[in-house]
């Protein structure tokens, strides 16, 4: 620490006894970004955005637990139906197509709630919507068609596996989309608040995180699936 | 209608779970009994269970840790009774279908009911009053937090008294825990209760990660945040990458039991180990979301008691980064005879024992720190001292046990069970009641009784040497765990010295708890009205005792690393406090019934996935959701504290400071 930022010099070795602090105080680092201790806390805006994204991480490690249990079970059939059989390519290519315009028609919503237009945000949010709406449509198809011809969740550990983590992305998909409705409602009726505001970013966060996932499962499970 | 349940689910045949059941109720009657007759409903509604304030929250959550901790210690002291009796011919008092239970409940009451609400309460507590900031980063949710815990909690206690609770052990390894082998209702309140309760541990872990990394007193950099803040980060981060996977594991176990999956099940390509490799991907990092906020318990304790700096301050957070880390490398050696080969097993017999490096350094900086020092022998670092012997020793023993070759030998013996008590109660039991006896002046405003404190210490150090020792004694000898009877009568002596240590321990419990009443009794004459009474260090003892709702007037400026130390220095050394700042009005988050009322929901829930009352389930998730859209339509999320107000009690916070710290100024004229 040197002396021309602390204000009372003569108490030095009380105050940094091990002299451990001389990288500090003198400023510079990472030491004077929003809280990161030298001004002080943060805005409500930075720690509601970053504890949303230690949720995001949270929940990504619990999808890659999954991961792991599907990749440990994948092969395990039992008899019955692989992969290959199963999955129809072009139905996953139009399901990854609705979640990723869905996923840019957030931003064009987002873009216009930071514009404060009432119109184009609601109609941002709702067509963002419908397009979620319309992968979990395909991907229940996807479900009931493969539980019709006997290769339901209980045929085999594969199966279990591949309804569990398609299952759960699709289940954190519907709970978007109840809270994309209630974030509408809210908006409409409490307009753009700074607490709404926070929540909308937090919803575009969770939007985007889930086509990030999309993308991982997408990858291991169909196209890896469909390769073997 | 009512799914599963019926009245064949209350134990009337069996009279142990009846007659506890029935004291347990009484004793909640006779709670809520007296607390409507003097009329406490409306002051524990607005001031406890609706408050967002970190303060109360911790409290609570120490509280119900430490009734938890009776709970589980009745568990304790039955298993020990029992196998102090049933050797040979005899056979104990508790069939064999009942001692599955309590040990099942034991470990699972024990840390997820115990140590974790204990640990969480105290991270609560403290952190945001050593940051120097006024609340954590979202003071509803630590309430929503609180209660689901509670909700948890509740759920396991209700498997006594309707049902049963799991007969599989604490982790509910299957295939024993599938529908085919355990079709009770047991193993579902156990992964309902964790379930629900673990979602309130990951909102706290993730609450804390936000609170430390983003809002800290101005000045406050890393490298000058107290050890405990460092611990509570680590912990924190620990949670966030450990309890998801539980979340995972526990979900597929349920689908397994619910709806048929084959996860784990013995046929249709499931895979049994997965679950165990799993589990202990949670489960290791566990133990040390539990141990590290403890050492840095440890750390506060022996440097204020010690009137020292804490000796190795940066390699004290490097270790503690460390074993973060390396906590995640080690799962495998809880299963190392599941047979994954020995270069496998040899990785993780070597990166367990490089865990005790960073460990033991720490041991050497606690040291390095008392030497030197002028110890003060008061209850908080004879626990602390306690520790470090005890945990020296469970540590050599986790380091024998990580050779695979002894693991194979030692596995699932007692000798096990002596190694993880020896570290769990030698270092988070005693962690908690250092922490304990060391924040509850500031916590309530006068300290504790020392000698019955010191009564208990005494009691539960020599009770636990007694009650454990045995054990590994007879582990060598042959003994197994989650045994409810044996044959060879060499081993009763080990196993009554054991249980008479067990009692020993039970003396030290009454002592708290005389220690408790007493104090409350005679708090007039122990009053702490300095808010410093330990000649602390940090920031917390910069505040009142207790400290008012907003914790600091003014945000402090931090300079170097002990921060309110280097405050109470300058104002000895200029004969005179800091200027007076100029006060404004603070702004608080207002109470919010928000996360009581999704507890009462998240229970409904939990209780009809148990008994399959399918309705019930549907309106206690559409009951959680209308919660949180009725919180997120508030208009109003904060109040305001006039200046006046603030002033008002920091000037007396001033006044009291002055007289301590500067007594010649503040003679009577």
């Amino acid at each position: 620490m040197n002396a021309s930022t602390a204000p009372h010099a003569p108490l030095q070795p009380v105050l940094d006894p091990h002299r451990l602090g001389h990288r500090h105080g003198g400023g510079g680092g990472h030491g004077d970004a929003a809280g990161h201790g030298e001004g002080g806390p943060a805005s409500k805006r930075i720690i509601v955005g970053y504890g949303f994204w230690i949720f995001l991480l949270s929940d990504i490690v619990m999808f890659s637990a999954i991961f792991a249990s599907y990749a440990v079970l994948s092969g395990q059939t039992a008899g019955g139906p692989t992969g290959a059989q199963l999955f129809d390519r072009t139905t996953v290519a139009v399901e990854t197509g609705a979640l990723l315009i869905s996923s840019f028609l957030c931003g064009l919503a987002m873009i216009a709630a930071n514009a404060r237009n009432m119109l184009w945000t609601q109609i941002g949010l709702l067509v963002t919507g419908l397009f979620g709406f319309v992968f979990i449509a395909l991907e229940l198809r996807e479900f009931a068609d493969m539980i019709a011809h006997g290769a339901g969740p209980d045929r085999s550990a594969f199966l279990s596996a591949f309804f569990t983590l398609v299952g759960c992305h699709g289940m954190h998909v519907s709970v978007g989309l109840l809270w994309l409705g209630t974030m509408m409602a809210q908006i409409w009726a409490k307009g753009f608040r700074p607490t709404i505001m926070r929540r909308l970013m937090c919803f575009s966060l969770f939007w985007h995180a889930l086509d990030i996932i999309w993308v991982a499962l997408f990858t291991i499970v169909y196209l890896l699936g469909t390769l073997r | 209608m009512l799914g599963k349940l019926s009245w064949s689910a209350i134990p009337f045949d069996q009279p142990i779970p009846l007659m506890t059941s029935i004291v347990m109720i009484l004793v909640i009657g006779a709670v809520l009994a007296w607390i409507t007759v003097k009329g406490h409903w409306p002051y524990l509604w607005h001031e406890w269970i609706t408050s967002v304030d970190h303060k109360r929250i911790g409290i609570m959550y120490v509280m119900l840790g430490l009734v938890m901790l009776l709970r589980g210690f009745a568990d304790a002291i039955m298993m020990r009774s029992q196998l102090a009796i049933a050797a040979g011919p005899a056979h104990g008092y508790l069939p064999p279908e009942h001692y599955d239970q309590i040990f099942s409940a034991h470990g699972t009451i024990m840390i997820f009911f115990t140590a974790m609400p204990f640990v969480i309460g105290l991270m609560n507590f403290v952190v945001p009053l050593q940051l120097g900031v006024r609340d954590v980063a979202f003071p509803t949710f630590n309430s929503v937090s609180l209660w689901l815990t509670a909700t948890g909690v509740l759920l396991t206690n209700a498997s006594l008294v309707i049902g049963e609770f799991a007969r599989t052990g604490w982790l509910a390894y299957p295939p024993l825990s599938e529908l085919k082998f355990s079709p009770g209702v047991g193993v579902d309140y156990y992964l309902w209760s964790l379930q629900i309760s673990g979602i309130g541990t990951l909102l706290t872990g993730i609450n804390f990660v936000t609170t430390i990394l983003k809002m800290r007193a101005p000045g406050m950099s890393y490298t000058r945040m107290p050890v405990f803040c460092w611990t509570a980060l680590a912990s924190s981060l620990l949670i966030i990458a450990a309890f998801p996977v539980l979340t995972a594991t526990f979900a597929m176990l349920s689908l397994d039991r619910y709806l048929g999956f084959h996860f784990f099940s013995n046929d249709m390509g499931g895979n049994p180990m997965m679950y165990i490799n799993l589990i202990w991907v949670w489960g290791h990092p566990e133990v040390y979301i539990l141990v590290l906020p403890m050492f840095g318990v440890f750390s506060e304790v022996i440097s204020t008691f010690s009137s020292k700096p804490l000796f190795g301050y940066r390699s004290m957070i490097l270790a503690t980064m460390a074993i973060c880390i390396l906590s995640f490398l080690v799962w495998l050696h809880h299963f190392f005879t599941m047979g994954a080969g020995a270069n496998v097993n040899a990785f993780f017999g070597i990166m367990t024992m490089i865990i005790a490096v960073p460990t033991g350094a720490k041991v050497f900086n606690w040291l390095f720190t008392m030497y030197g020092g002028r110890v003060r022998f008061e209850v908080p670092i004879l626990w602390s001292i306690g520790f470090m012997i005890t945990f020296v020793i469970g540590g050599m023993t986790g380091v024998l046990l990580a050779v695979p070759p002894a693991d194979f030998v030692l596995h699932n013996s007692l000798f096990l069970i002596a190694h993880f008590h020896n570290v769990i109660i030698g270092g988070v039991v005693f962690g908690a009641f250092a922490g304990y006896t060391y924040w509850f002046p500031k916590a309530f405003g006068f300290t504790l009784h020392e000698g019955l404190g010191k009564a208990a210490f005494w009691c539960w150090f020599i009770g636990f040497y007694l009650a454990f020792m045995p054990l590994y004694a007879l582990g060598l000898m042959g003994a197994t765990r989650r045994m409810q009877h044996y044959d060879n009568m060499g081993w009763q002596p080990l196993m009554i010295a054991a249980e008479v240590g067990a009692i020993i321990i039970f003396c030290g419990v009454l002592c708290q708890i005389a220690q408790l009443v007493v104090s409350i009794r005679t708090r007039e004459q122990r009053r702490d009205l300095t808010g410093d009474p330990w000649d602390g260090r940090s920031l917390e003892w910069a505040t009142p005792s207790p400290p008012p709702v907003f914790n600091f007037a003014v945000m402090l400026d931090v300079h170097g690393e002990e921060a309110y130390w280097s405050i109470k220095q300058r104002a000895i050394e200029e004969q005179r406090l800091a200027e007076e700042p100029d006060y404004k009005p603070i702004e608080m988050p207002r109470n919010s019934p928000t996360g009581f009322v999704t507890a009462i929901f998240a229970t409904a829930t939990g209780f009809a996935l148990i008994w399959h009352i399918w309705w019930l389930v549907i309106v206690g998730l559409i009951g959680a959701f209308a919660t949180f859209v009725w919180f997120a339509w508030r208009d109003e999320d904060e109040y305001e504290i006039p200046a006046a107000e603030v002033a008002r009690i920091d000037r007396e916070r001033r006044r009291v400071r002055t007289e301590v710290l500067l007594p010649s100024l503040s003679r009577p004229s």
